[in-house]
């Protein structure tokens, strides 16, 4: 193939490791994650119970999805104290490292469907259906309306999220028809398909994303060389503009709900035009900018 | 005024997109949405072999309260639970079991109730013995072979709540002339639905099966009113004074007013001894 890899630049600027080093953390975090929970189930190894819907770890700590919580309220069941606790829990968490980290660093449909994202840019396959990225609001809206109207927490009959990983731990069974189906839309139907047009789940924690502390920062977006590579690899490309170019004003950090902190914009620029930083590192930047030589035009 | 113009045309158009763009996701999502809720409908009819754990509120209830998490099914001490699947015919990811594959064993401290996060298993339920999973019922009185004269009494020897739930009534065997019949009857107030009875039928395919409650019991009319059962509310006859009746009693019985049929004094052993010893072993004190 002619095409040069994305990423092929940051490779050469600082070597393969650096150049992979989140995507490879995120790669141990997704899978070490799993295999916390698989290590009960297959080892007897008993460190965490359930799934990523409700878990025990350690018969001390609950972890209680937000969402399907609030699924639960709407079809007017009051759960115990322990779900409450468990959400307060994880919303804490998002809260601090970035909403959207859960589909990122924890969902195991990250793993499948960046599998497809990677086999879709290896065999070259561009454009397709066009499906809306605001999509996923309308259907956390409808599995909200479906909750409150049926009295029943609905969305989980067909939640591929759930299915997976409730799959994996304790019985897959047709399960894995939905999880292919996903595979195959992520590669044929549209990039960055599920999980960046319709999940969710992915859509409520973006809710939570929007007010997060921790974020992507284009510290160093004056050094920018205009390559693409971070557009290109980047999951939710419309979130980085902003920051990176200055639009109308904007400081470097990106703000955007639907960022999900991969770090694949770390690794794959060479310029190291993006770090970890908080959201209150907007201002300080803004004011430094003109004299590390910005663009007058960036600063408005 | 002419640069207005353009202006007001842009306005107009985009929002005349963004209210085609909503319509169009509001009909794509909506059409998905009236599929699930279809579905989700469907999802609420559990087929009647698979019973839910001890504690669980009716299916509607329980759908909303479970998120499928499977704590109940991880500490189920004697692996008796599992999750749907997506394929079987019960809500996809929550728990079930099926007696006559593997009935519930009634733990007495009910760890998969005090597993449960949400409540969706009632943590008010501390007493195992006053749990609901079903009820049994003899579905099968014609291969049932209690009912064609042999002893089985296998569903009754089983029954955790021995005795109170499953009983022997005793009757004439019609086809042998002197042999008793001990036909099994399930009392409602006493069976928890555990499905050991089911589980233990000797036949092919079991004659005593658990059913969800609903299913299995009949309801009388809410006017219905039992005459003896008013009389006992009354203290005594609420159409007319009680008549003895002296003729054409069975042998060695006397009616008494107020107490109907009674032995006669003297010809048989005093009854404050009979609750001691289980209904089937009275013989023909039934």
């Amino acid at each position: 193939m002619s095409i040069e890899r994305i990423g092929a630049e940051a490779v050469a600027a600082k070597g393969w490791l650096a150049a992979h080093k989140w995507l490879l953390l995120r790669r141990v975090s997704q899978i070490s994650i799993l295999a916390l929970f698989l290590l009960g189930p297959l080892a007897g190894v008993w460190i965490v119970k359930g799934n990523l819907t409700f878990s025990y770890t350690l018969d001390v700590l609950p972890l209680t999805d937000p969402y399907i919580l609030l699924q639960t309220l709407l079809t007017r069941h009051l759960p115990e104290m322990k779900a409450f606790v468990g959400a307060a829990i994880v919303l804490a968490l998002y809260l601090l490292v970035g909403g959207r980290v859960f589909c990122s660093w924890v969902c195991p449909v990250n793993l499948v469907t960046d599998a497809a994202g990677w086999l879709r840019q290896r065999l070259g396959i561009k454009g397709g259906a066009h499906i809306s990225r605001r999509t996923r609001y309308w259907i956390l809206a409808m599995t909200l309306v479906l909750a409150l109207a049926t009295g029943t927490i609905a969305w989980e009959l067909v939640n591929p999220v759930s299915m997976l990983h409730r799959g994996l731990i304790f019985g897959m069974g047709a399960g894995w028809t939905v999880i292919l189906a996903i595979f195959l839309f992520d590669l044929f139907v549209t990039n960055d398909g599920w999980c960046g047009r319709l999940c969710p789940a992915g859509a409520f924690y973006s809710l939570i994303g929007k007010v997060s502390l921790l974020r992507t920062v284009a510290v160093r977006r004056s050094a920018c060389n205009d390559c693409m590579d971070c557009f290109v690899v980047c999951p939710e490309p419309q979130v980085i503009r902003p920051a990176l170019k200055g639009i109308d004003g904007a400081g470097p950090v990106i703000l955007a709900a639907n960022c999900t902190n991969c770090g694949r914009c770390i690794d794959v620029c060479s310029k190291d035009v993006f770090a970890f930083g908080t959201r209150f590192g907007n201002k300080v930047a803004k004011v430094s900018q003109p004299a590390q030589g910005m663009k007058p035009a960036a600063c408005k | 005024m002419e640069a207005d113009k353009p202006r007001k045309t842009t306005a107009a158009a985009s929002r005349r997109q963004f209210l085609l763009d909503s319509a169009r996701m509001a009909c794509g999502v909506g059409l998905l949405g009236i599929g699930i809720g279809l579905y989700a409908k469907q999802a609420k009819a559990l087929p009647p072999l698979a019973l839910r754990p001890p504690g669980a509120q009716a299916e509607q209830g329980f759908l909303g309260a479970c998120v499928r998490c499977g704590l109940c099914v991880r500490d189920c001490p004697y692996d008796i639970l599992s999750l749907a699947k997506p394929e079987e015919p019960v809500a996809t990811g929550t728990p079930y079991f099926v007696a006559r594959q593997l009935p519930c064993e009634m733990c007495e401290d009910i760890p998969c109730v005090k597993a449960c996060p949400t409540g969706a298993l009632d943590h008010q339920l501390t007493d195992i013995n006053k749990a609901k999973m079903g009820l049994a019922v003899l579905v099968d009185q014609e291969n049932c072979l209690n009912f064609l004269g042999l002893r089985c009494d296998i569903c009754y020897r089983v029954c955790p709540v021995i005795d109170k739930a499953i009983t022997l009534e005793q009757q004439l065997n019609a086809r042998t002339g002197k042999h008793a019949l001990f036909i099994p009857v399930v009392h409602s107030d006493a069976c928890t639905g555990c499905g050991k009875c089911e589980k233990a039928c000797p036949l092919e395919a079991a004659a005593i099966k658990v059913y969800p409650t609903e299913l299995a019991k009949g309801e009388p009319g809410k006017h219905y009113r039992f005459g003896w059962v008013e009389k006992d509310k009354a203290g005594g006859s609420l159409v007319a004074p009680d008549v003895e009746h002296r003729y054409n009693l069975p042998e060695g019985q006397r009616y008494e007013s107020g107490r109907g049929l009674n032995p006669d004094a003297g010809s048989e052993a005093a009854p404050g001894t009979q609750p001691a010893v289980p209904r089937a072993l009275q013989g023909g004190k039934l």
